[in-house]
């Protein structure tokens, strides 16, 4: 690899790592698996002894003709994707940084994506590969850093969103996007019905959208694709300009739909083509109507009856100025089904049977 | 080595009396067909890769999703393995059936339950095939983007058991990309939702650990997919080179120039006569190498993007670029490379295709190795490309009729996957393990990592009655196979009896 993508602070410590998982299972104590420590609000609080990842960093190979970038789960995000734009790449999951110590690891354990999400594809989607330290200590290999591999379970897109409960990332290889060539973004005023009813026909058509959200009473569009078509649609669509910044502010929930609330903050994951869901609250439409921000005094049974009545699920972040599931909500996550949580243990049975990583995290008992 | 199913270094299954299974399963199941005498059996005996062939003892097929559960439920019960088979097209042995098993063939399975354009989502039984749902989606504007060169005939449950992929992988993804839900039975006889059509679902990522699994882990019994937007509009330009290395770097440089192609695909000279000879497709037969650049999207883009590839081919050696002036043409040019495998078929009484993928920088080198495999063995190899993603198809040509050449050809195919994962690829992109790769996943992962996947099996399946001896070897094979990682002269595992 070229030494352009190396920086001062890159540093393998797998061993050191290992070492501490190996002594935590024999030992049956359980680690509370930390990186930049800016996504513990997203789940339940985990009881166990801090196991850094900070210092496991760097960028280990990166290829752009590839489109491929391997990177240690201590990296900060911040760093991985200055390093991809000063090549004219990006991440295409759009991965939401929650402070400047947001890192990689982060990203592939909560599996959070941005407003891009349903165009372009999710953490999980662009994941080819993980290094994954057991709990022996030994750092296992899953996928690689090729497009295609169907050589074995994959085990890397099941540590996606796994929080961690079932072994360490300690590095992930990913397929990464060249930038589009052209980017526009423009806000409709439009009453909520029609910005939904307009999303779902847009859906149909190949048009270049690569953001949709809804609030404020104005539809809020990002084009992006090749100059003439984004100058062609920009035409056709008409709107005023957005601001610089607005997608990043979303992405990262910091517009002020996110501050200064005491109600809970919900987020409600739906199938395309959802109506409104009459909830009580205030709500911001993201990934056009997919997803969905509800902020809200509602009891958690309500919540999620609406969203499961959709076939989605509902997931609380807590106060939105206090984050961390607060207040009367006992599961941040959605119950599973009886027979999928039977499995759930199972399979931390199998990988973790000390239950030494992350325990809890998603539910009582993985 | 042997390739079918051997007790002693794939583990053993408990006998069984074939009559007594008969009377038990039709029994509990009255209305189910069940197939068990010889000539009954013998449509069943192979998959896509016919080279190898089992007798299963007993064949079902299940109309209803209340007899798939009783019989997995009595196959767990009575300790009797279950196969599940599809339509049959799989090339690597996946659904290889087993003389001690029972084979589940979902082909009943076969109608498409809704096709919704607001949500863009189709649900289907997993026996409809690949193109069927692209043709029901098709008067929505609609379709299902992953297109294996099978999709003619192959089934989606069978996709999303191999997570299968196609032409158009590189921006459209595999399978996995492109499922949103399914439903599974597992061999407990338990039903399972796994994913949603939200975009993501609570809890840990099954639909993912599912999809790729090759019937491992459950029995698919419905998919919901996803269905995009058709492209305004795609064009297609041929390049015609007379180096196969000039090919394999204009390809790099086709992505380095910021260009995601919807199908970017390579063939050799070998493939190219093969293909003309057998569709007529225009292609140059005295190229030494061809690619396919497929880009579509907006009318306006798909112009530039066109410039811009042609730009590329020029500088990068091209010494013909054809762009397909209409649709006809458009078609022609793609019907030589999804016919390339029944082509190179008609050149040779048998044909073995591998399905190694590299990091395309290691093109060049991986082809020289196989030109050398080539030349040592004296069979020929043509070679096809999934060329966007890396994705490798060598054809190996033999007669099977000839003493020793399907073993030759086996042989040159194995090493041909060593050089693929030397290269830092894997053994297979999208054709599965099956049985046919199950030895060369010992070469792709350490003792270590395949104990893990044995860990995630018993959690789904504890008596190892799915599918077992497919797409993860045992340790056991390992040892035995030699091409387990030594590391310091140091067994892995020396506790384990060597067989």
């Amino acid at each position: 690899m070229s030494e352009q993508y190396t920086s001062p602070r890159d540093q393998d410590a797998s061993a050191e790592l290992g070492e501490q998982i190996r002594q935590a299972d024999a030992a049956g104590s359980p680690l509370r698996i930390v990186g930049g420590d800016t996504r513990s609000f997203y789940g339940r609080t985990v009881e166990g002894t801090p196991l850094s990842l900070a210092n496991h960093r760097g960028i280990t190979h990166y290829d752009p003709v590839e489109l491929i970038v391997s990177v240690r789960a201590g990296t900060p995000l911040e760093e991985l994707e200055a390093a991809l734009d000063a090549e004219g790449q990006m991440l295409g999951c759009e991965p939401p940084r929650f402070g400047e110590t947001s890192t990689v690891g982060g990203m592939v354990a909560t599996g959070l994506s941005g407003p891009r999400r349903p165009w372009s594809g999710a953490v999980r989607d662009f994941v080819l590969g993980t290094r994954v330290i057991d709990r022996a200590g030994r750092e296992l290999r899953f996928g690689g850093e090729v497009m295609k591999n169907v050589a074995g379970y994959d085990l890397s897109r099941l540590m996606v969103g796994a929080q961690g409960t079932l072994g360490v990332v300690s590095e992930v290889s990913m397929k990464v996007l060249p930038k589009p060539a052209a980017s526009a973004s423009l806000h409709l005023d439009m009453p909520l019905e029609k910005a939904l009813d307009r999303l779902t026909e847009w859906g149909r058509q190949p048009l270049p959208i690569t953001a949709a959200a809804y609030l404020e009473g104005a539809l809020h569009l990002r084009l992006e694709g090749g100059a003439s078509s984004v100058a062609a649609t920009r035409e056709r669509l008409g709107g005023d300009e957005l601001k610089d910044g607005f997608w990043q502010a979303l992405r990262d929930l910091r517009l002020p739909f996110f501050a200064g609330d005491a109600r809970p903050l919900w987020r409600l994951s739906l199938p395309n083509h959802t109506p409104p869901l009459s909830l009580a609250g205030d709500t911001l439409f993201d990934w056009a109507g997919a997803q969905r921000w509800l902020k809200s005094d509602a009891d958690a049974e309500e919540i999620r009856a609406a969203a499961s009545s959709y076939g989605g699920h509902a997931t609380c972040l807590g106060a939105s100025d206090a984050r961390g599931c607060p207040q009367g909500v006992a599961e941040p996550f959605t119950p599973l089904a009886p027979v999928i949580a039977k499995y759930h243990r199972r399979l931390k049975a199998e990988l973790d049977p000390n239950g030494i990583f992350n325990p809890g995290r998603l539910y009582g008992d993985c | 080595m042997n390739i079918l199913y051997d007790e002693h270094l794939d583990g053993a299954i408990a006998p069984h009396d074939k009559a007594d299974v008969l009377a038990d399963l039709s029994r509990a199941i009255p209305d189910l067909t069940l197939l068990h005498h010889e000539e009954d059996l013998r449509p069943f005996e192979c998959d896509g890769l016919s080279v190898y062939q089992v007798l299963p003892m007993l064949v079902a097929l299940p109309e209803t999703l209340d007899q798939v559960e009783t019989l997995l439920r009595r196959c767990h019960a009575l300790g009797v393995p279950v196969v599940t088979r599809g339509a049959g097209t799989g090339l690597s042995g996946g659904a290889l059936p087993l003389e001690q098993g029972v084979l589940l063939v979902m082909s009943r399975f076969k109608r498409i339950l809704e096709v919704d354009p607001e949500a863009r989502v189709a649900r289907v039984q997993p026996g409809v095939r690949n193109l069927a749902i692209s043709e029901a989606a098709a008067p929505h504007g609609l379709y299902y983007a992953p297109d294996p060169s099978s999709q003619i005939a192959c089934s989606i449950g069978g996709n999303v058991a191999e997570n299968a992929g196609g032409v158009h992988c590189l921006k459209y993804g595999l399978t996995v990309h492109n499922v949103l839900k399914i439903e599974v039975i597992t061999i407990e006889g338990e039903r399972m939702t796994l994913g949603a059509e939200a975009f993501d679902a609570p809890g840990f990522d099954l639909l993912a650990l599912f999809t790729g699994s090759e019937g491992m882990l459950g029995v698919i019994t419905e998919i919901t997919v996803k269905l995009l937007p058709k492209p305004e509009t795609a064009k297609v330009l041929m390049a015609s080179f007379d180096d196969v290395e000039k090919a394999g770097r204009a390809v790099g440089e086709i992505i380095a120039a910021g260009i995601i192609p919807g199908g970017l695909e390579m063939m050799d000279k070998l493939a190219i006569r093969a293909a003309e000879d057998f569709v007529k497709a225009g292609y140059p037969v005295e190229a030494e190498a061809i690619l396919l650049c497929e880009l579509d999207g907006v009318e306006a883009d798909v112009a530039d993007d066109c410039e811009t590839v042609r730009r590329v081919l020029e500088t990068a050696g091209a010494t013909d670029i054809q762009q397909a002036r209409d649709e006809a043409e458009r078609a022609r040019f793609w019907a030589g490379r999804k016919n390339a495998f029944p082509a190179v078929g008609r050149m040779s009484p048998d044909y073995y295709c591998m399905d190694g993928t590299i990091p395309r920088r290691a093109l060049p080198s991986v082809l020289k190795g196989i030109a050398r495999l080539s030349e040592e063995s004296g069979l020929r190899v043509a070679n096809v490309f999934h060329a966007g993603d890396g994705n490798m198809h060598p054809l190996i040509l033999f007669d099977a009729n000839q003493p020793g050449e399907l073993e030759l050809a086996e042989e040159v195919g194995g090493k041909i996957l060593e050089l693929c994962v030397e290269a830092g690829g894997s053994i297979t992109g999208e054709h599965g393990v099956g049985r046919e790769k199950i030895n060369q996943m010992c070469a792709q992962f350490q003792p270590d990592e395949i104990t893990a996947f044995h860990a995630v099996k018993a959690a789904f399946d504890e008596h190892r009655l799915l599918n077992p001896g497919k797409n993860i070897p045992t340790l056991q094979r390992c040892a035995e196979f030699g091409a387990m990682h030594v590391h310091n002269n140091e067994l892995p595992h020396p506790e384990l009896p060597r067989f």
